[in-house]
């Protein structure tokens, strides 16, 4: 009799409480994989875990191009999964400068273009012991000492190179001006071509340059253009001879496409049709032939008073200080150096190797077309090797600025060059006076030595 | 005959209040309750908003060896520094005059209620709910080189594609980023402009429409005048955020029509240079409270003047 009102809430406690419990543990599952999810998440894409070797990259943004090259990971590299992460250059340098700094690696490999690397010298390992066991690669000299970022150890290892070249369709030969042969041109036959196409055409321009946000025209004025009327890039920048580089560039942009100044990538615009000729990085020049490979032409860059002036592009692999799957990304790096990998990516994605290889004979005709630009510019009588800037770390795109500036108020704002010279030259002389760096190629190239505009 | 008692009364009821505030101070532990319940709004100025300033500035006038002007001055021998500023002028005289003209007309058309005006409402908002690079890019597939605006005019046997967006045509250039801006941050103005309209009562309105007042002059003389607090809060945000236009003129035009926001992420992202980039924020700021300080005062009202 008494014990009928005690039970009633006890009985109805218990209930309750599983219900609360029930509705805890609910959340609590539903919430526990949001919250593992923020602890230690990359934040660089693609996180393949534990023993898989995060690989961040500058390269092979463009996604067919990313496509292909995790491909070939997939079937060349048996040692360790590689999780394929391409960025922006900027998200690259503050990542690998922030995960070192914090002392919290979560990139095991980068890869990028020497100048992406370099700046990081001091964030990477010491690479000699794999330099040494990969010295049968076979290296060329000149590349493998770009690895060398601190002067004496190697920081990166080459990965591939690429270069800038002319692609041409068929249809624009016609203008070519008498005597002049498209694989071995001068900058005075190119702007007389250029006039002629333009005038034959209607009065519109068929030459395009990259001169758009993203496109690399600044390397045109750097390897190309200045090596080829002057000899050199930094110690020449304001010499007479510069001078009339730009006067003849000026000239040359009165017969290009304005519409330049929007393009990227050539390929795109060569393949609309909407430009004939146009130089460019052999990546963004690839595919352009490709549906129709006889109606194309790639030949080397013009050559100028002093020679023929071409710009050597080196990609490199490097491991940052206290990446925790360090040995894996070693055996990466042996990986992607050995001479099949190199001609997968060369096939594919028009990077050409930096090993030994016999050229190979299925090479996609736009591929082959390309590769054989390359060999003749390299190989031409007269050619000038020029780097990108090398060892400029962060102001790497200030220096590039400062030629683009020089674009900027000569060919688009029409002001005269010496002045306009005169002043990028205090700019950039500014720049280099901080850095304390000595040249690089085609500049006289001395270790100890500032690099200064002359 | 005066009776003090009343007035005497107080103090004795009074007396117990300090008791009371005292027990209660002691209560919450030594702090003042006002000095509690600002703190976190300080914190967060602090925090957030004092100290990157701070930083900011500094990051602007310092280099490795001490506080230089270097900085500011490569900003000025910049080739784009100017043109950036003169832009970023430009686009605010032009685009803020227009925005308001367009707002007021949009807002007092809704205020006199005609068929679907709530539809209205809601169509003219919708700029709001869409990113400003969205926007950019909207209108960059319009005024492109092989854009909807070329095919048409090719379509209708008009012209053969200009190039809208070229260097060569700044003035096209201007009028594009000007056109996506004027769509896109109108309907901020409005709805501001039709809340302040709706606290308006319409007693003013109707006495001032007996007595025989035109619309101009009602508009002029009754209207303006009390929508005053809603276009200065109107005004100061969006000069400040004409300052910050980014997005929709770097999906159009890239670095061809330079503007300040722009040339700081420039400098910032691209060139890796934050003094530089610092530098130009810099302006930037200057410039905000410059106008937001010019408009507090034109626009002051001067009722509340003369009475202090």
């Amino acid at each position: 009799m008494a014990t009928r009102p005690p039970t009633t809430p006890r009985s109805a406690d218990p209930v309750r409480l599983r219900r609360r419990a029930l509705l805890a543990l609910g959340l609590g599952a539903g919430a526990a994989p949001l919250l593992t999810a923020c602890g230690g998440a990359s934040t660089s894409g693609g996180d393949g875990g534990a023993g898989t070797v995060d690989f961040l990259s500058t390269q092979f943004t463009p996604v067919e191009e990313r496509q292909r090259f995790e491909r070939i990971l997939a079937e060349r590299i048996t040692a360790a999964s590689v999780a394929y992460n391409p960025v922006e250059p900027g998200v690259f340098a503050s990542t690998i400068t922030s995960q070192v700094a914090a002392g919290r690696v979560q990139v095991d490999l980068v890869g990028g273009l020497h100048g992406d690397l370099a700046p990081h010298a001091d964030r990477f390992e010491n690479l000699d012991d794999l330099a040494g066991k990969l010295a049968d690669r076979g290296f060329p000299a000149e590349i493998a000492a770009l690895g060398r970022l601190t002067g004496t150890s190697t920081s990166y290892l080459p990965w591939m190179q690429a270069s800038y070249v002319l692609a041409v369709h068929r249809s624009a030969l016609k203008w070519l001006p008498s005597g002049a042969d498209v694989q071995t041109l001068t900058y005075d036959q190119l702007l007389d071509w250029a006039g002629a196409a333009r005038r034959g055409n209607g009065g519109k321009p068929v030459l395009g340059l990259p001169c758009g946000p993203k496109g690399l025209y600044h390397r045109f004025f750097q390897g190309y253009l200045l090596p080829s009327f002057t000899g050199g890039q930094i110690s020449t920048f304001h010499s007479a001879a510069a001078v009339q580089a730009w006067q003849y560039l000026k000239e040359l942009w009165a017969q290009t496409a304005p519409a330049s100044t929007n393009f990227d990538q050539m390929q795109e615009p060569l393949q609309r049709g909407e430009v004939l000729i146009a130089w460019d990085h052999v990546a963004r020049l690839v595919n352009a032939p490709t549906a129709k490979p006889d109606d194309w032409v790639m030949a080397p860059a013009p050559r100028g008073p002093k020679g023929l002036g071409y710009l050597l592009v080196v990609a490199g692999l490097a491991i940052p200080r206290g990446a925790p799957e360090a040995d894996r990304a070693r055996e990466v790096i042996t990986g992607l150096t050995a001479r099949e990998t190199q001609l997968d990516v060369l096939r594919q994605n028009a990077f050409f190797p930096v090993v030994d290889t016999p050229s190979a004979a299925d090479l996609p005709p736009a591929v082959a077309m390309a590769a054989e630009a390359v060999r003749r510019q390299q190989g031409a009588a007269g050619a000038i090797l020029a780097l990108p800037p090398v060892g400029l770390g962060n102001r790497d795109g200030e220096v590039s600025q400062i030629f683009k500036n020089c674009f900027k108020e000569i060919c688009l704002d029409g002001r005269p060059v010496r002045p306009v010279l005169d002043t990028q030259a205090r700019q950039l002389d500014a720049i280099l006076a901080e850095l304390q760096v000595p040249c690089w190629r085609p500049d006289p190239v001395a270790a100890g030595q500032t690099c200064r505009v002359g | 005959m005066p009776t003090p008692t009343p007035t005497a009364a107080p103090p004795p009821t009074a007396a117990p209040a300090p008791t009371r505030r005292e027990h209660r101070v002691r209560r919450t532990g030594r702090l003042p309750v006002p000095l509690l319940l600002v703190a976190p709004s300080v914190v967060f100025l602090a925090v957030l908003f004092l100290w990157p300033l701070a930083v900011g500035v500094l990051q602007a006038l310092r280099a490795d060896d001490g506080f230089t002007l270097d900085h500011l001055r490569r900003m000025l021998a910049d080739p784009y520094f100017w043109p950036a500023a003169r832009n970023t002028a430009l686009l605010i005289v032009v685009l803020i005059p227009l925005q308001f003209a367009f707002a007021l007309a949009m807002a007092l058309l809704l205020r006199d209620r005609p068929r679907l005006s709530g539809l209205y409402f809601y169509v003219w908002c919708v700029p709001l709910a869409i990113s400003d690079l969205a926007a950019g890019l909207v209108w960059l597939s319009i005024f492109t080189d092989r854009g909807y605006l070329n095919s048409a005019l090719v379509h209708l046997g008009l012209d053969e594609g200009h190039a809208w967006l070229s260097y060569q045509n700044p003035t096209t250039m201007f009028v594009a980023v000007l056109l996506a801006e004027l769509w896109r941050a109108t309907s901020l103005v409005l709805v501001i402009l039709v809340a302040g309209l709706q606290n308006i009562p319409r007693d003013y309105d109707e006495a001032a429409a007996v007595f025989g007042a035109t619309y101009w002059q009602r508009l002029r003389h009754v209207l303006l005048p009390q929508l005053r607090p809603s276009l200065q809060v109107a005004l100061i945000l969006r000069t400040i955020l004409g300052l910050q236009t980014f997005a929709v003129a770097q999906a159009l035009t890239g670095r061809n029509f330079p503007l300040l926001v722009g040339e700081t992420y420039q400098w910032h992202v691209t060139l890796q240079n934050e003094h530089v980039a610092a530098a130009i924020a810099l302006v930037l700021l200057a410039l905000s409270i410059g106008t937001a300080t010019v408009y507090l005062r034109v626009l002051r009202d001067p009722s509340h003047g003369r009475s202090r």
